[in-house]
């Protein structure tokens, strides 16, 4: 993968910019979480990344090595490899689960161990189980995995996630979390947008943490603890309310 | 009304389906995809038609007459969809008048070229005649193509249910935007989606030739016929498009038979009844 560079990205719908001057990279093979509370602009910055119809994107560049991807087509950006795993999972509701994972594969990249049906069966057994049912018969957990292993049959070279952790149960949320830190570890870059501080902890080399629609602060996973500061006003963490 | 009446009644209602059927099928494919309500699909048949009685007339061919109202139409509607529709894609109001703008021209267009009479499409000799079924004495081309509309619909289920390409339609029509953002290219598919209903479209209409004749006007009549189709069966939907059609194809039937005075009232009756007790239509919301 080469890096990943957003800079000076701005952002916004009906003419009300939302994001303003993003900047922010991912290194090849890195994990980076964007935190930050409901309504800073994390959705808006992946959905301005992949190229969607809303927002408008009004100004910068998103790179991918040495290819802009501002400007293409969404199918375009996928293909370049950024897989992309929205909020609220949006799955196929009339696809079963084998035919989400055909439906999208495409081709493996040359150097990289491709994501076939059975490499993907073997990182989701529950899915492995569920291959014939409708995706809308699944519960909340088993979604979100399958909307994470959709993304993993275009074989991305990174992988957009966008609040993994909403509306699960925390058993549950861990289970995402080791999957995330699993594709991580097979070489997947991870740029994961998250307000859950343990998805954080378990998924991320570095944190960018957003506020109304700048980078505030960045520190490496490392130097969260010492930030307590920064949890507390970006995640809500701390101040009595753990 | 005997027994054989209503048999064959019923067996004219059906047929009449068969025809309802690959007209609106095509009608309601390209609107589940594309959300494009194609007020040109009648134009669509009616040119079929045209150009069925053309190569008919020069080449004697059936299957090559076929063979032109299909193609034909589907290059036409593949030139429309790429020059035209893609260009308003997603601003429903431009979609929909644009369409009546094209079936306005394609209605003038046609008027100038063959005129305004009612001309007649042969059945091919093969179907010419009548056939014993039952106990009943039927036209052989009405039950071919109740047989042609039964093949159509399997062919389409099959498709739509069981090809990776099918699971792409039926992706493309619960989220476009994910689809999209998943690497694969919608538009090309919902142009494939559009240039099949026309194609569908232009064999009707040289099926429909024998059935009613080809002249100006029966574009519009097709429309609405595929249009109360739709809403009655619901819109977007296959199996409410068969439903539908077997519903108008009967009750028009039967009413052309019983009450040919009150024959619209008895065709829209039973959709403003269904639009009233199910607003979505009989099944609809499910392709
Ligand atoms: N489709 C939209 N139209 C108008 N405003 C929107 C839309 N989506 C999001 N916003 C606004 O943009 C801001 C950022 O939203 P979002 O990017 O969804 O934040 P986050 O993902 O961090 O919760 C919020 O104020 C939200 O109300
Ligand atoms: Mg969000």
């Amino acid at each position: 993968m080469s890096t990943f560079t957003v800079a000076g990205l701005a952002a916004g719908y009906q003419g009300h910019p939302v994001v303003d001057g993003i900047d922010l990279t991912v290194e090849p093979g890195e994990a980076v979480a964007l935190a930050g509370r409901n309504g800073m602009g994390k959705t808006t910055t992946l959905r301005a990344v992949m190229g969607l119809a809303e927002p408008a994107v009004s100004a910068g560049s998103v790179r991918f090595g040495d290819v802009e991807l501002h400007g293409k087509a969404p199918h375009h950006i996928a293909r370049a490899g950024i897989g992309y795993v929205p909020q609220g999972r949006r799955i196929f509701r009339s696809l079963t689960v084998a035919e989400h994972l055909a439906v999208v594969a495409r081709p493996a990249r040359a150097g990289y161990e491709p994501w076939t049906m059975d490499r993907v069966n073997e990182l989701f057994p529950r899915l492995a189980e569920r291959a014939g049912q409708f995706a809308g018969t699944l519960s909340g957990g088993e979604q979100q995995m399958l909307a994470i292993a959709r993304a993993l049959m275009t074989n991305p070279l990174l992988v957009l996630l966008d609040e993994p952790s909403e509306g699960l149960a925390p058993q549950i949320v861990r289970q995402v979390g080791d999957i995330i830190a699993a594709l991580h570890a097979s070489g997947v870059g991870v740029l994961i947008a998250e307000q859950d501080l343990s998805m954080v902890r378990r998924v991320a080399d570095r944190v960018y943490f957003l506020d109304r629609g700048t980078v505030a602060a960045q520190v490496t996973a490392a130097e969260l603890d010492a930030h307590a500061d920064l949890l507390e006003r970006h995640l809500g963490v701390g101040a009595g309310h753990a | 009304m005997s027994g054989g009446e209503l048999l064959l009644t019923t067996f004219n209602g059906l047929s009449f389906a068969g025809l309802l059927f690959l007209v609106a099928s095509g009608f309601t494919l390209i609107f589940s995809l594309m959300g494009v309500l194609n007020l040109a699909h009648g134009s669509f048949y009616l040119w079929g038609g045209y150009l069925g009685l053309v190569t008919l007339g020069a080449t004697g061919s059936w299957v090559l007459a076929l063979l032109a109202g299909a193609l034909g139409v589907a290059l036409g509607g593949g030139v429309l969809e790429r020059l035209v529709f893609r260009r308003v894609r997603g601003i429903e109001l431009s979609e929909v008048l644009l369409s009546v703008g094209i079936s306005l021209v394609l209605a003038d267009l046609a008027l100038a070229q063959f005129g305004g009479d009612s001309l007649t499409i042969a059945p091919p000799a093969a179907l010419a005649g009548s056939v014993e079924l039952g106990g009943l004495v039927v036209p052989r081309f009405r039950l071919a193509v109740i047989v042609a509309a039964v093949l159509v619909m399997i062919g389409l289920a099959v498709l739509l249910r069981r090809t990776r390409v099918g699971a792409i339609i039926r992706a493309g029509v619960d989220d476009e935007e994910m689809l999209d953002a998943l690497g694969v290219n919608v538009r090309r598919v919902a142009a494939a989606v559009f240039v099949l209903g026309a194609l569908l479209a232009g064999a009707s209409g040289v099926v429909g030739g024998v059935f009613f004749g080809v002249y100006p006007g029966a574009d519009a009549e097709m429309l609405l016929f595929a249009l109360v189709v739709v809403v009655v069966g619901g819109l977007g939907s296959l199996q409410g498009a068969v439903v539908g059609s077997v519903v108008v194809g009967l009750v028009y039937s039967f009413g052309v038979a019983l009450a040919p005075d009150l024959l619209y009232f008895v065709l829209f009756g039973p959709m403003l009844l269904v639009l009233v007790l199910r607003p979505r239509g009989i099944l609809g919301g499910r392709l």
